[in-house]
């Protein structure tokens, strides 16, 4: 039996669960689980490469929800953190879960249980952070394009909120650091990705790709958000925590201020 | 369409509009029908102004002509201001090219009264009417209710709005009759009326029948106007138990006075809006609502105001320190809820927490308790915690020691 050894899969959440069906089925107590391309192994550790088995995942999935609706939330949206090991955490949390006598509970007296929660719910602020940031502005080709930066990888999360609501509209929601995006054709999400030569961000040129109207409507959407301002009331340190600068070369209405 | 109009009437629209506080675009349940545009959910702020406040619906008025000329209002009557005034289909364009590009949730279209109470609210109602039958608009829609409103409109408005609101602006009728004589506390309150008894209505009817339409989704909401007419902080939260209450109010909200006119019967031109105040209302709002606090608990006769220095659970558990130390290990939820530094996440969290260990103040400080409140008023599992036997006062005064408050500014002029 080993104690320790190094897991190598593809990157993919499946991948990942499946590394851990591995771990758990070799009784590793602590696995180094590690994306390829990205391994840094130790100097004695075995390593074994993990091949994405849809069933195996599937039942790691299903044996974490059985305990807990949240637990499996946060597995999933800690992974999406991206963070360095988040890896050997989450394969810790899983081991800790299905551990415990308590169907549902969560141990917050517990680092590492504080830690993967803490983490999910960074992911979940991003997301929701994205939800409200995106700014589609329209192409000529009748499609309302955005371009995003987030901090972690939301778009898995993002796709079905977008999909609902902008159900009569072709849209595309670019990831600039992932280099991927979703594109809705009015009836399927796929996942594209684009040779992009401009960055379409809300920059104060205007590029030829965008309709006439559309930087009227910004123009007017800039002007609200000016006008909708109490000047008696000015906060700047409040307006800063709630929209952080980072985001706001892709507002229209802040892009004066970048 | 001829943008730079639009531009001036939007301008100054939407600036007529931003006193009202509401923002809220949550509670609504609505969902995209027959893949037209948009939906409901749990409301998301798009942006904040840089008065550090929430966007989330295209706030403005249909138009600021007003026939009445209440001291507290920008729009009034006897004001020198530009007036303007929206079509309906401008509105309409707006809400929806906004919309598109993920600005908004949706439209939050109040007005000044204009000919009659029915004729503004016939005119808001088509608004919503068009955006629901001819543009497939499910997103979200707030419809003032204008007062002295017929019930007839009322209940057609509530047809294609997700939450209607009234604002009662003044919490005393003396302060109405005060600040805007030409109204009457009746105007107000029989709209707020026939919507809760539709709403009620229709809850009942959707338990027999599943698919009746939706009436007012979102419910309703009233704002008070905080620090115009030296009414103290219970007349202004008895009032919004009332409203509560009676009413079924979703959300009452309170908006500290901003001056806006040289009146001598209103605070003046340059006078501090009190955001303090303000807080410290919401505070209380969110025990009684969430936190199973009676409004006679926290303000009675002996005690008509807030502390400004404390927040008010604070306020409240050192007026009761016979209640503590509560032991965080062994105590209900709802007592729990009722320490100083300990929210609703944390109260979860501590009895998520205790069912696998005794938790002690380690645990406490790392699931994000304020122990610089809690400590004086919980034991846990620890041999250290507060014996001495302080009194109120003391136990303040080390709190005010220890913290630092973002309304420096305004807490110096109490002190």
């Amino acid at each position: 039996m080993n104690a320790s050894k190094t897991l190598v899969y593809d990157g993919s959440f499946n991948g990942f669960l499946t590394a851990v069906f591995i771990g758990f089925e070799q009784k590793l107590t602590h696995a180094d689980i590690q994306k390829q391309g990205q391994l840094q192994s130790g100097l004695f550790a075995e390593t074994e490469t993990i091949f994405t088995n849809i069933e195996k995942a599937q039942r790691v999935w299903n044996g974490v929800r059985n305990k807990s609706n949240t637990a499996i939330k946060n597995i999933y949206f800690a992974f999406l953190s991206e963070q360095n090991n988040m890896e050997a955490l989450i394969y810790r949390y899983i081991q800790k879960l299905m551990g415990s006598k308590y169907k549902g509970a969560t141990d917050f007296s517990d680092d590492g249980v504080l830690k993967i929660n803490q983490l999910a719910h960074k992911v979940g602020r991003e997301k929701h952070r994205m939800e409200a940031f995106v700014r589609f502005q329209l192409t000529k080709d009748d499609v309302y394009f955005a371009n995003i930066e987030p901090d972690f990888d939301v778009l898995p999360l993002i796709s079905k909120h977008f999909r609902n609501r902008y159900a009569d509209q072709q849209w595309i929601i670019y990831d600039l650091k992932r280099k991927y995006g979703l594109f809705y054709d009015l009836n399927t999400v796929e996942i594209i990705s684009l040779d992009l030569t401009d960055i379409h961000s809300n920059s104060i040129e205007k590029s030829s790709a965008f309709t006439e109207v559309e930087y009227e409507y910004q123009d007017l959407w800039n002007n609200y958000f000016k006008s909708t301002t109490i000047k008696s009331r000015i906060n700047n340190k409040l307006h800063v925590q709630h929209v952080p600068k980072r985001y706001w070369k892709y507002l229209s209405e802040k892009k004066e201020a970048v | 369409m001829d943008f730079n109009r639009i531009k001036e009437k939007l301008n100054i629209l939407a600036d007529a509009a931003k006193y009202d506080v509401s923002c809220s675009s949550s509670g609504s349940n609505r969902k995209n029908k027959d893949n037209g545009l948009g939906d409901t959910g749990n409301g998301i702020c798009h942006t904040y102004t840089e008065d550090g406040r929430c966007v989330s619906l295209l706030k403005i008025l249909l138009t600021n002509h007003c026939i009445f000329d209440c001291a507290y209002c920008v729009t009034r009557k006897s004001n020198d201001i530009q007036r303007a005034a929206f079509k309906i289909q401008e509105v309409v364009d707006l809400t929806i090219n906004f919309y598109r590009r993920n600005y908004i949730e949706g439209l939050f279209l109040s007005s000044g009264i204009f000919k009659s109470a029915d004729h503004t609210m016939e005119r808001l109602i088509a608004v919503a009417k068009k955006l629901r039958k001819e543009e497939n608009f499910n997103g979200y829609i707030h419809l003032k209710s204008i007062p002295g409103a017929s019930d007839g409109l009322m209940y057609e408005a509530g047809l294609y709005a997700d939450r209607l609101s009234v604002n009662i602006e003044i919490p005393t009728i003396s302060g109405l009759k005060l600040l805007a004589p030409d109204k009457k506390h009746e105007d107000f309150i029989k709209p707020m009326l026939k919507v809760k008894n539709e709403i009620i209505r229709y809850k009942e009817e959707s338990k027999i029948i599943k698919s009746t339409a939706k009436y007012a989704p979102a419910g309703q909401s009233t704002q008070m106007i905080v620090g115009a007419t030296g009414e103290s902080d219970k007349d202004i939260m008895y009032s919004a138990t009332h409203f509560y209450k009676n009413y079924q109010m979703k959300r009452v909200y309170y908006s500290g006075y901003v001056p806006i006119s040289t009146d001598s019967r209103l605070p003046s031109l340059g006078s501090e809006v009190p955001m303090l105040r303000e807080n410290r209302l919401y505070q209380t709002d969110w025990l009684l609502r969430f936190y199973d606090f009676s409004v006679n608990e926290i303000l009675d006769r002996d005690n008509p105001n807030l502390d400004m220095d404390i927040d008010p659970k604070l306020m409240w558990a050192l007026r009761n320190l016979n209640h503590f130390p509560v032991d965080i290990n062994k105590a209900e939820p709802r007592i729990l809820a009722r320490i100083p530094g300990i929210g609703m996440g944390s109260v979860h969290k501590i009895i998520s927490g205790r069912k696998y260990r005794r938790l002690s103040w380690e645990h406490l400080k790392k699931m994000g308790i304020a122990l610089n409140r809690a400590k004086y008023f919980i034991i846990c599992n620890s041999s250290d915690w507060e014996r001495r036997d302080l009194d109120a006062v003391t136990i303040k005064g080390m709190i005010l020691q220890s913290q630092n408050s973002k309304f420096k500014n305004q807490l110096s002029l109490f002190n």
